[in-house]
Order: structure tokens, then sequence, then C-alpha cells
């Protein structure tokens, strides 16, 4: 049978947006260490429901818990997702860490993305960038021509393809020491650069969609790359200079 | 004489090719300067809710739109991983809208709608091109055309795909659609809500109540017309492959107001998914069924290598190739490995009573699916294609697994995440899970509800998939139903509500209001012991136990007992934490999904009980072959069921309809895919 694990979890609880948030400790016995983060979470949260002492369960954001939806957002242990690469927090699994450790859950923290209550925070800043300027405007109930109309090199749409992987969770700005959200940013702007459909509206589109970033109040890209190591879909910075590339682009030509 | 009007299919007359041409002509419009004086709700912004809010804002509408995570984005069709279809024919296999049409009704085990399903497969074309014009990324081949793949219980190719995450590349593509209309003023986005109750005005729909989850306040929200497109409720067995958040809330409402429910008993079991490891799961995790495309699905022929493979005492890797028993190339010779989803998931569920099950959890279930011989084949063809002539098995492997990856590289790695196995080295371990709902509110064929105004697309309908849905062919209708269908035929009633102002302040509001407030005072004032987990748990065990893959009399009568009994409990004793003007209580908002889980499992258990024959993802034991392949009863039961709701009376006393399913163009026979 499997070894089953204890840890001493120390959460951050937060009431809301103006109110001061603090770490309380928690204990948690018998985990199996295949059960996943939020699945510790959620025996957690029962445990805390059953004692009726703490008012409230400790409320974190996830939903579809197969590593897609970009719901799911802890920082664990100082680290976006938590301590394995390549993966959200709803993949990651108990027997990542060590019987008996002590381990430290945070909300994403910067400043366009305020925290609601304990660990969920407001996302919607991306959402804003999109509106400004992340599609093809395109009519979407109308007749559009074959898509074999319009052939595109293998090559280049698979690199479009994993730019277009972004899940939209915000790790790169968590790990970003200058709350920056380029690699998000980046990654939508290169999908479309990259495909012929998109080249019509380029300029328009990574002009607006900066200026809304920064209107938002990310922050600025120094190329540490920590956005790269920590993104969930291994989005790399190479989208940041093609959108540079893009940016300066708009002005010049 | 209400039911008359109600079941009114609205089935067009002409001939089937030409029903919905001839359709659309005589479908009655709004001009474009009075569609901005019209306002549309929709509930859900998945493939369906959203594909419909973008093109209703798009034709001039005012739209608002709803969905309880925090951005469209995250809607649950983003994990649809395998493909979608169309019958473009592309690959020369004589692919045709016949083809796909056929297909479709025979994998539904004729119990869709034909004129439905027929439109559906007319449309399929238009939406590859839609996706592609709005930057869908799909793959494509060398030439740079668009790439397809198959899928189960068709003998062509014709699933497009975008690697392992072709849902989440149509729904960004979607979702941006809907953000340029939220950038013009078009449509307003509200977040994090959840709609608590459809609002009716003299027999009609004209808003909803719903709950802003951040504040808790509780909003009224009028509109001339309402689409539900709030997706499945596989969620009712607690563990599936559906998000955490999927809830039959909505559509239960827009039930209990009088919308029909059709064919609740037809749930979709998954045959590819990671097997439950364990009791303290929350979740499943589905594999695409594309793998099946290079995977072979197999378990140990010997008892006793079952049982060392369960133990560890031996990998699947060191049984030879003659004590491997590939079940569905041994029963399905034509279609192997590529059968449909409710003939794999019952082949795996045979095997596994039989005790040849591989995986070493509580119950013993779980089947191989192996990818070696498509990594060899792989290989080879990589190496020949590269001009290599002696080549080392190892050098053949790697070729082989580059060529995997390109193909299912994040499925995969996600299996790899899931159970800390490598599937490129040992083959992955799947075993059936629920999966999707073909049942769902009935609507007629302008996909209206038995509520006028009321108009119900995606999962969260029943039309087309019948008792079984093929691959790929969810993605297909969402967008169907939201970008090509409902964007023309909900002119012709909104045609007729040009003048009309609606105010929030009717008494039907406050009334719906009070009812949502009541309830919410109900669970949170309750002062029980036992959290809401535990009861959605129960729930799902007994629905999984004697509603699941296989069905029996006695069985689902035990099932609609335990659950009466159960739902009296929840109320007695569930215990929801926090005080009503809370913001977000997340176990606030499971309760209230789950209260209307315990009343739609009695119905599933109902219809269930009721359909006295084996068909599609519905197998009733005591209906079956001589092969134990399910026996369908096309003399007595080839209709649609559909559940009436009376109100202030238990689910228990809800009556049954019936709209006959009429086949013109295809002959029913009965379902081989030997």
């Amino acid at each position: 049978m499997e070894k089953l694990m204890n840890f001493k979890l120390k959460i951050w609880r937060q009431k809301n947006c103006e109110e001061r948030g603090y770490f309380k400790t928690y204990q948690i016995h018998n985990i199996s260490p295949n059960s996943s983060f939020l699945e510790m979470l959620d025996i957690l949260n029962n445990k805390i429901i059953c004692e009726k002492k703490d008012s409230s369960p400790i409320s974190f954001d996830h939903d579809c818990r197969e590593g897609i939806c970009g719901m799911c957002s802890l920082y664990i242990n100082g680290r976006a997702h938590g301590p394995d690469n390549l993966i959200t927090t709803c993949q990651l699994h108990m027997r990542h860490f060590h019987e008996g450790e002590t381990i430290y859950v945070e909300p994403w923290r910067a400043k366009p993305f305020p925290i609601i209550k304990d660990l969920v925070v407001d996302r919607s800043s991306f959402d804003r960038i999109i509106i400004s300027g992340g599609y093809i405007s395109v009519n979407t109930f109308g007749k559009t021509i074959d898509g074999n109309m319009i052939p595109i090199p293998k090559d280049q749409v698979d690199k479009a393809f994993d730019a277009a992987t972004c899940i939209g969770c915000g790790a790169c700005v968590a790990a970003c020491k200058n709350r920056s959200a380029m690699l998000f940013v980046s990654a939508k702007v290169s999908q479309f650069a990259l495909l012929p459909q998109g080249k019509i509206e380029r300029k328009k589109r990574v002009i607006n969609m900066i200026n809304k970033m920064d209107e938002e109040g990310f922050g600025s890209c120094t190329n540490t790359r920590a956005c790269e190591i920590e993104c969930p879909k291994g989005i790399s910075t190479e989208y940041i200079s093609l959108m540079n590339r893009e940016y300066i682009q708009s002005f010049t030509f | 004489m209400k039911n008359t009007f109600k079941l009114n299919s609205k089935i067009p007359l002409s001939s089937l090719t030409h029903k919905w041409e001839d359709h659309k002509s005589t479908l009655k419009l709004v001009s474009p300067n009075n569609r901005s004086n019209i306002e549309i709700i929709v509930v859900g912004t998945g493939l369906s809710g959203g594909s419909a809010a973008a093109s209703l804002s798009e034709l001039g509408y005012q739209v608002k739109a709803f969905c309880y995570q925090d951005s469209p984005r995250r809607a649950h069709s983003v994990a649809a991983q395998g493909g979608i279809n169309a019958s473009k024919n592309y690959k020369g296999d004589n692919d045709s809208v016949y083809q796909l049409f056929y297909d479709t009704i025979k994998g539904g085990d004729y119990r869709s709608r034909e004129a439905n399903v027929y439109r559906l497969a007319e449309i399929s074309s238009n939406i590859i091109d839609q996706c592609v014009a709005q930057g869908v990324p799909f793959a494509r081949d060398y030439a740079g055309y668009l790439d397809t793949r198959s899928f189960g219980g068709t003998k062509v190719s014709r699933t497009f795909y975008a690697k392992g995450q072709t849902g989440q590349q149509l729904l960004l593509a979607c979702y941006s659609s809907i953000s340029r209309q939220i950038g013009i003023g078009r449509i307003k986005m509200y977040n994090r809500h959840e709609m608590l109750d459809l609002v009716i005005v003299d027999g009609v729909a004209k808003g909803i109540i719903a709950r802003n989850l951040i504040s808790g306040k509780i909003e009224r929200h009028a509109a001339h017309a309402v689409v539900i497109a709030s997706g499945g409720y596989g969620n009712v067995f607690f563990l599936s492959t559906n998000a955490m958040g999927s809830n039959a809330s909505a559509i239960w409402k827009v039930h209990k107001k009088g919308g029909f429910f059709a064919n609740p008993c037809f749930t979709q079991i998954h045959p590819t998914c990671i097997p439950v490891h364990g009791n303290y799961q929350s979740k499943l995790t589905l594999m695409s069924e594309s793998l099946r495309n290079d995977g072979r699905i197999w378990v140990p022929k010997k008892l006793e290598d079952a049982i060392s493979i369960r133990n560890g005492y031996k990998k699947p890797e060191n049984i030879n190739e003659e004590d491997r028993d590939y079940y569905l190339e041994r029963r399905y010779p034509s279609f192997g490995n590529l059968v449909p989803r409710d003939v794999a998931s019952r082949a795996a569920k045979e095997r596994c009573d039989k005790g040849f099950g591989i995986e070493n959890n509580e119950t013993k279930e779980g089947v191989f699916l192996d990818f070696r011989f498509s990594i060899e084949k792989y290989g080879k063809e990589k190496e020949n294609e590269l001009g290599i002539q002696q080549s080392s098995l190892l050098h053949n492997n790697k070729l082989g697994k580059e060529i995997m990856e390109s193909k299912y590289g994040n499925l995969f790695h996600m299996y790899e995440k899931i159970t800390n196995d490598n599937p490129y080295h040992t083959p992955m371990k799947i075993y059936p899970a629920v999966h999707y709902s073909m049942g769902g509110l009935w609507v007629d064929y302008n996909l209206m509800s038995s509520i006028p105004g009321c108009y119900i697309i995606g999962e969260a309908n029943f039309s087309d998939h019948g008792a079984n849905r093929l691959g790929a062919s969810a993605l297909m209708q969402g967008l169907a139903d939201g970008y090509f269908i409902l964007p023309y035929t909900i002119a012709d009633y909104l045609s007729e509500c040009i003048t009309e102002k609606i105010s929030t302040k009717h008494i039907a509001f406050q009334l719906s209001e009070k009812n949502v407030k009541n309830r919410i005072q109900k669970l949170i004032k309750n002062n029980g012991n036992m959290p809401v987990d535990f009861f959605h748990k129960k729930l799902g065990n007994i629905m999984w136990k004697y509603v699941g893959m296989s069905r029996n009399h006695i069985g689902l009568c035990k099932a609609i007992k335990r659950i009466q009994e159960l739902r009296y409990e929840f109320w007695k004793n569930i215990f929801v934490p926090g005080n009503i003007d809370d913001g977000l209580n997340s176990e606030l908002e499971k309760a209230g999904r789950v209260a209307d889980f315990l009343e739609l499992g009695e119905l599933m258990a109902m219809d269930a009980l009721n359909r006295k024959e084996s068909c599609g993802s519905h197998f009733r034991e005591e209906y079956q072959t001589k092969e134990g392949e399910a026996l369908r009863d096309d003399v007595h039961y080839k209709y649609v069921s559909l559940w009436e709701y009376k109100e202030n009376h238990p689910v228990s006393d809800e009556i049954m309809h019936k709209e006959n399913l009429n086949f013109t163009f295809v002959k029913v026979q009965s379902r081989s895919y030997k």
C-alpha cells in the first residue's frame, strides 16, 4: 500500500482586497502521494467545515483540474504552480513534497491582479488586453473562403500553435519580478503575426495590446526569463522578441 | 391542448436534403435598425454560448452573456482534446454530408432526430472555414493544407485537429470574437455570475435571476429572449471528466419552469480515461479518443498475468504478444480499436468484470492502451523517408516517439504528470468514465425549448446525438448551433417583440427573486453537520453503481429510493458555512448545484427504468444479445422521452411524453461494428 503523508501548511488568508492578509497554519494528515495539490486542499476544507471552528473554508480558484482551463493559480513554496515544471497547480501531485514538509501557499501577487478573497485573484486585466485587440476582425456568421484556400507552411502553423497554447493563467506575471505580462501578450500577438489571416491587422493589434498592458499596470520586461521557466505550457520568450519586432515594425513601415 | 403546442417539433416538410435551406427562407427577419433595441441573454460562454453571443452581437443585437468562471476563456469546452468533424472529403476517402449524417445517426443508435442531424452534417464544413478565418492553428500537412485524423465509429478521416488541444483553440477563437464585441460595447459580459432562475412573464421567457458570485448580490436581468448554453450534467456522478464547476442548475431551473427534459438517461461513458485511483479523488481525466488511432487496447489473456500486473510482479512490456488479448480487434474486426465509445466502454467493462483488469485500485478496473506498434511504424516510415538503410532499434524508437510527440504530445505529458508513468515507454492505463450528456432540454427545430423565448443550444439540449455521441461531434454541434443555426432561427421569434419593453420590476421577477433568496437562506441557515461534498460523493456512488455503464430493473428501483432518501438527508443535515450577505462562498455555490443534481439524478434513473431496451449509452442488462451487444426495441422505444415537471410536486410525479422519431432517409437497422 502507498505510504500516506503529513504536512504543515501555511496558507494566506485574506477576507477581501481592502483588509490585510496573514498566514494561517494548518496541519493535515494521511494524504495520499497520488492526490493532487487541490485534492489535498479539498480534504483540508472539508476538515475545516466539519470542525466548524474556522468560519470559512479556504477560497481558491480551480475548475477543469486537468491543466487546460487556466483557472488554478497558487503560489506554492515561492513558485507559481509549485515545484515542478510544465504543470498547473491542479496537475501538481503530493508526491513532489517530502513527508512532514511545511508548505507555503499564497495568491498570485501583482497590482493588476487584485485579491478577491484568500487565494483568489481577479485576472480580468488579461481579458481587457484581449478586448483591446487580441483577435482577427472576421464576422462569425458569414460565409468565408474554404479553409484550404489559405495554405500555411507546417512549421509556421506549428509555431503559431505553440504560442496559441497559452492558457492565460497568469503564472508569467506572478513569476516575474517586474510583474510583466509580456509573455501572455506576446503569445497572442505572435499567434496572429505568424498566420496569414492575422497579418492585415498586425500593426493595430500590437500597438493596442501593448498600450493596454501598460495601462493595466503591468511592469516592463527585463529579460530574466522567469516567465518561461514557470509557464505551464512552456511558451518561449522567443515570442517576446517576436512581439518586440512587431511593435517596432508597426512604427517604421 | 397545452401539450400539442409544446410538442410541435417544427420540422420542415420538404425533403431531408432541402429542409434547412427551405426553412431558412421562410423564417421571419428583424431589420438591422431594430436589432439594437432587442436584448438577448446568453447563459454559458463555452463553444455554443460563446459562438452564439458573438454572432448575435455581430448581427446587431444587445447581448448579455453570463458565465460562472472568471473569464469566458475557461469554459469547459476548452478541455476537448481530439478534434472537430467536418465532411470536407479533403482526404479523398469518399466522405460526404450523407456519410457524416449516416455515421452520426447510426452512432447514436437511431435515437436522434434525422432532420437535426442532417442539418448538422450540412453545416460542418462552414465551421472549419470559419475557424480558419478566425486564426485557429489547425494541424497542416507539409504542403500547407489542413490535416485530418480518424475517430471512433467512422471509416473516413474527417476530424480536424490542433494537437490534443482542439477544444482550447476553438474556444479561444470564439472568446476572441466575444472580446471584440465586448470592446465595441454590444456584449455586456457578466463573469463569475450564476443563473439561479428563469423568469417567465405571461408564459414567455423574459429574463433570469443571477447571483454575482463575488459580491453575493442577487440580480434581475430582463431580455427579449434567453439562450441557455450551460453544457452537460455529467457531474451528477461526482467523478466525471467535466470541470468541477460544470452543473445542471441552469437547465434544471428551466425544466422546473416548464421546459421538457428529454432523454435524461443518455449519459456517455467515455472509454479512455485515466482509471480511478483512490477515494480522495475529485475528478477524472480524459485521454482523447484520437489516441485510439495509434494505440491498441488490450488486457492479458491469462488471469494469472492480470493478477501479476496488478500486484506489480510483472510489467506489461513483459507479456508476450500471444498472451495479449486485443479484445476490440478480436470482437470487432472491421472497426477494431475505433469502435464507438459505448461499444468500447462496455467491452472494457466486460473484460474487467471477468477479472482481467490491470489497474491496482480498489475495483481492479483498467485496460492497456499501447502505443508501441505505432512508435515502431512511424519510426520505420521516417527512416525510409530519410533514406536510412541500417538502423538500431533505439534510433527507430526515437524517430517514432518524435512523431507521436508531434501528434499527442500534450496528452502524453498530462498522463505522465498525473500517473507518474511515461506512456512512451509503458502502455497507458485507461478505463471508462462519465463524460458527456446526450440528453438535455427538449428543443424544436429552431432550438427553442417548450417555453417560448427560451432557447437551448450545445450540450444542454438533446437533439443531435441520440443515445451515443461519436467523437469530435460535440465541438461541431456547439459551434453549428451558435454560429450558424440560432442566429437565424431566433430572429423568427424576435421579429414579434420589436416594440416591446420589459421591466425587471414585473411581479414575476419579484417572485423569482424571492424564491431564489429563500432557497439560499434555507441552505445557509440549516444547522446540519455534513459538508456538500459528502452528499455529492454519495449521490455519485449511487449513480455510478445503478445508473452507470449498465442498468437493470432492480438496481434502478433501488437507485430511485436511495436518491430520495439522500435528498431528504441532504436538506436535513447539510451544513453550508458563511453568512447570507457574504460574497464569494464556493460551498454555497456547490450546495445549490448538488441540490439540483439530487433531483436530476432521480429523473435519470426514472428514465432509464422506463426505457426497456438497450441503446447506445443506455445498457439495460435484461435486453442484450447472446454476444452481449445492446438489443434495441424499435417497435416500442423509437421515441424521445420527454419529462414534464409538475409544479409543487416531487420529481417522482413527473409525467412522460413521447416524441416519435421518424426516419425517412436511412433504414433503421441493428447496429453492428463487427
